[in-house]
């Protein structure tokens, strides 16, 4: 019982982290980032490749895969969403171009990396164990857990006290209004994207570490349960992205345990239903106001 | 045309010239490019190693490409049948392609050797021309099971395994049986799918229960995180592995953790009988490290000669046909060899562990 908890706060740790950069994008520019799961993916051959080839500790690796993260965030809407801002339809249109950049980067990881399924090298991370009453945890899960936690408390804290955090709000609310403000509303659109895609690109590299494996289609299993904790926390809302991340991972993880494994997504996507027709703007969403 | 035409006659006349001179013409299809290239490369390496052996003037080999794939499977098989015109056809690698080029063979009435398909069905049950000197799952999971509980001890087992592949189902449901009849409790049975990549909620579940050993139905992939896992949660006891683990790609990318894995084969590379002797010498003077794939397909290659020795010499395909039904108890590196009545192998199966980072046969 104990042990189930642990797992189902780990699994909901990296959920959180995934989902919380998904739904900041949103919340700025009411888009899907469909190319989210991918940057996730590549982020986490970033770092393979640093400790493998490069040879770096992973507490190097981990932060410059994280930067590499917000910078492929910056290419992705420079190339799928800035062209086609502003025009009729953008919202359809820049899901479709930036599934069509999740593509890309699957194909640039295939080719780099090849179909197999890669992990970190041995001795990474120090292997070390830690007693909980009955449960225990590695030290690998303990800090990912932390780290998960720090990153998602820095972002609430830079969203909610910084300049930047207010001009992103700002353009959240209204572009038009941001701009009249004297706001360089493309630039916090791009920064916006930056803070997103790092941590995609963070949790992508805790998951490769925490469950040893890394291909080019790993992002996809995650892509589907990030948009489900999103939904389930309120399109655009940090704060219920991070309680939905946990209390999927923690559904998850309960449904394999005392329903059966075979039931996992089902009952994980029965809640979701559930918790949408009785509040259909999600957990924290708040019901859309129309202001002109 | 007419010269086109004649030429082809010249063409087909030389070829059975030299077949008359080097012995049954055999087309060997393999895998040497695709996925399964790399047990291609092992299967080429045991032919070669067994025709040295042979000697010349006793089997005229050809070896082809299917590149893993059934198209090419298909072309491969119609070449041979209809344009080599040979005797009989070894391979091709995977049951896959089998299922769609045995049946070419089956309607032309020519001899197949299948030397590393393992899948219970629609391989030999195609018909009375297809024949098997690779053991199935079926075959090799009891007797490694009930090897492995000799060694171990075992009374009760978790078991998991992948519910949404036909080969891991296939392979639990094996598993199942097997344990069922050496009269271990099961404490508790999960199930994951192959895009999963985390398995702790069921592995913990699994060892809660604190069973003697895991049992695990899984591809090379999920095998290495489902092993690496498991440790990690801090599960010290033996694993058990289906065929899926039978892969050095297995080894590598679960590290350490792999250590004590137990996993059934069909060869021995351990075996002191002058055959197995006979093929580790071959294998070294052709330069490659044996496993599992070369030893079935220099195997295969010598019960085809032993084919055309029970029939007297003659080469055609009823004779080697005819002389495939005569071979019994007949000495190979996979041990005393002998068909069952449905053409499948029969032999007795081994149990490997990871020991340093390698297989290393149990004794």
């Amino acid at each position: 019982m104990g042990q189930q908890i642990l797992n189902g706060i780990f699994v909901g740790s990296i959920y959180a982290l995934f989902a919380v950069g998904y739904t900041l994008v949103f919340g700025v520019l009411d888009i899907l980032n469909l190319a989210h799961q991918a940057v996730f993916m590549l982020s986490a051959f970033v770092a393979l490749a640093l400790v493998e080839n490069a040879h770096l500790s992973i507490w190097l690796a981990l932060p410059l895969a994280i930067i590499a993260g917000g910078l492929m965030g910056i290419v992705l809407e420079r190339l799928a969403f800035r062209p086609l801002r502003g025009r009729a339809g953008s919202n359809i249109s820049g899901l479709i171009s930036s599934l069509a950049m999740a593509t890309v980067f699957e194909a640039i990881a295939l080719q780099l990396f090849g179909p197999d399924t890669s992990r970190f090298p041995q001795g990474t991370f120090p292997d070390r164990m830690i007693q909980f009453g009955s449960a225990s945890a590695s030290l690998l899960q303990v800090c990912i857990a932390g780290i998960s936690v720090a990153m998602m408390a820095v972002l609430t804290f830079l969203l909610a006290k910084t300049r930047l955090g207010r001009s992103i709000r700002a353009v959240a609310e209204s572009p038009r209004a941001a701009r009249i403000l004297g706001i360089d509303v493309d630039k916090v659109i791009m920064l916006s994207f930056f803070l997103s895609s790092a941590l995609a690109g963070a949790a992508g590299v805790l998951f490769g570490l925490a469950f040893n494996s890394i291909s080019p289609d790993v992002g996809r299993s995650v892509e589907l349960k990030g948009l489900a904790v999103i939904i389930l926390g309120g399109m655009g809302s940090v704060p219920g992205a991070v309680i939905a991340g946990f209390a999927i991972g923690l559904v998850e993880v309960f449904t394999v345990a005392y329903i059966g494994s075979s039931y996992r997504d089902a009952v994980s996507f029965a809640v979701l239903f559930v918790v949408l027709v009785a509040r259909p703007s999600g957990l924290l969403g708040q019901v859309a106001v129309r202001e002109a | 045309m007419k010269r086109a035409l004649s030429l082809l006659f010249v063409a087909s006349f030389a070829n059975s010239a030299s077949a008359a001179d080097q012995g049954a013409v055999i087309g060997v299809a393999i895998s040497l490019t695709g996925p399964a290239a790399s047990y291609g490369a092992q299967q080429k390496a045991g032919i070669q190693a067994a025709l040295a052996d042979l000697g010349p003037g006793k089997l005229d080999v050809r070896i082809e490409d299917d590149a893993s794939t059934k198209e090419q499977g298909i072309t491969v098989f119609q070449k041979f049948i209809n344009r080599d015109k040979v005797a009989a056809i070894m391979g091709p690698t995977l049951s896959n392609t089998a299922s769609a080029a045995d049946p070419l063979a089956q309607m032309a009435q020519v001899p197949v050797l299948a030397v590393s398909n393992t899948a219970a069905k629609g391989i030999t049950d195609i018909g009375n021309f297809i024949w098997r000197d690779s053991l199935t799952e079926k075959q090799v999971i009891p007797g490694a099971f009930k090897k492995a509980q000799e060694k171990l001890q075992f009374k009760t087992a978790g078991v998991l395994y992948g519910n949404d592949d036909v080969f891991t189902k296939a392979g639990y449901d094996v598993m199942a049986k097997a344990l069922e009849d050496l009269k271990v409790k099961v404490t508790g049975t999960q199930t994951f799918a192959k895009p999963d990549r985390d398995y702790n909620a069921q592995l913990t579940a699994l060892t809660s229960a604190k069973p003697d050993v895991l049992v695990v139905s899984a591809l090379a992939d999920n095998a290495a995180a489902i092993v690496a896992q498991a440790r990690q949660l801090g599960w010290k006891g033996p694993i058990l592995g289906g065929n899926g683990f039978n892969s050095p790609a297995f080894i590598k990318n679960a590290g350490a953790a792999a250590e004590g894995v137990m996993v059934g084969t069909s060869w021995n590379s351990l075996s002191k009988d002058a055959a197995n002797q006979k093929f580790l010498a071959a294998m070294q003077k052709v330069g490659v490290n044996p496993d599992q794939f070369s030893a079935q397909a220099y195997t295969g290659v010598l019960i085809l000669a032993e084919a055309v020795k029970q029939s007297g010499g003659k080469t055609t395909r009823a004779d080697i046909e005819a002389g495939l039904a005569k071979i019994k108890d007949f000495e190979t590196p996979l041990g005393k060899f002998s068909f069952t009545a449905d053409r499948d192998a029969q032999h007795e199966p081994s149990v490997q562990q990871v020991k340093d980072g390698k297989f290393q046969i149990v004794q």
